[in-house]
């Protein structure tokens, strides 16, 4: 129990790092962080899978996806230029506005029933790949063909232009 | 694992739910106060990663496999979303030789 309050502290802490680090590189790193204890969260919820998953595909592909491409435009320095306080002041207001909205609504619930694992197969690859391959194939099949797309539409976006001459 | 998950077992939903939503609201924050477009992409990314948790939470909650079917399908549409929003990046700096969303505004009209 106090494991999740800890991981808890520790991927808030690290949120607020990724938001106010100066330097882009610092943001990659601190974001990494805060995606490991998410992951930690899955393996506490007995969701096997997924955090698996989490850590595949957040910490290794979008991850390095993001350091590469601020390495490739040498973003590495924090050349930023300052915003003026007043919009900081008003960002900061505004999220926290929406904070406090969604506790107050949360607050006004009943007090809650404890999170507990009923079945406890439930997270594991077995019993969602089940569901996965019988009420989800079509939208699973779909998803390939959006990969694929994505695919081709970041590699038409990056490529350079051709010369107009030339075509 | 087992002893793992009975770590959780005292955790009311309660709690996941401030967890998530204080995530997300960083996240909001982080977009409304960057200007940074890279840094932009990471605070919609915690944001993404909020509402996975929260979604896994309630299907745990639920003792229901279709919420983590629906986070794969997520991290799924994050990774498309990811390569392509990072093309688009890379095109404007080749463009405008800055990431500051500022130099955007001609997207007004």
């Amino acid at each position: 129990m106090s494991l999740f309050y800890f991981v808890a502290f520790l991927s808030i802490l690290f949120a607020l790092l990724v938001i106010f680090a100066k330097n882009p590189v610092h943001s990659v790193l601190y974001l990494i962080l805060t995606f490991f204890t998410f992951t930690i969260q899955y393996v506490l919820l007995n969701a096997q899978f997924l955090a698996i998953v989490n850590f595949i595909v957040y910490m290794g592909a979008i991850m390095v996806l993001f350091l590469f491409v601020i390495m490739l435009l040498n973003l590495n320095k924090d050349s930023e230029p300052i915003r003026s306080n007043f919009i900081k002041f008003a960002g900061v207001i505004a999220g926290g506005c929406l904070l406090v909205v969604i506790v107050a609504a949360v607050k006004a619930l009943d007090k809650s029933q404890p999170v507990i694992l009923r079945q406890g197969d439930l997270g594991l690859v077995k019993s969602l790949g089940k569901v996965l391959f019988n009420q989800f194939l079509l939208p699973f099949e779909v998803s390939s063909l959006l990969l694929f797309s994505a695919m081709v539409g970041a590699v038409l976006l990056a490529t350079k232009d051709k010369q107009p001459s030339n075509a | 694992m087992d002893t793992l998950s009975q770590n959780i077992q005292a955790v009311p939903l309660n709690h996941y739910i401030i967890l998530c939503s204080i995530i997300f609201s960083i996240g909001v924050i982080g977009v409304l106060t960057r200007r940074n477009a890279i840094v932009i992409f990471m605070s919609v990314e915690l944001m993404l990663n909020a509402v996975n948790l929260l979604l896994t939470v309630f299907s745990v909650f639920r003792g229901d496999p279709n919420g983590q079917v629906f986070v794969f399908f997520i991290m799924a549409l994050a990774a498309a979303e990811v390569s392509v929003g990072l093309a688009i990046i890379v095109m404007i700096y080749r463009n405008t030789n800055s990431l500051d969303i500022n130099v955007l505004n001609r997207l007004k009209w």
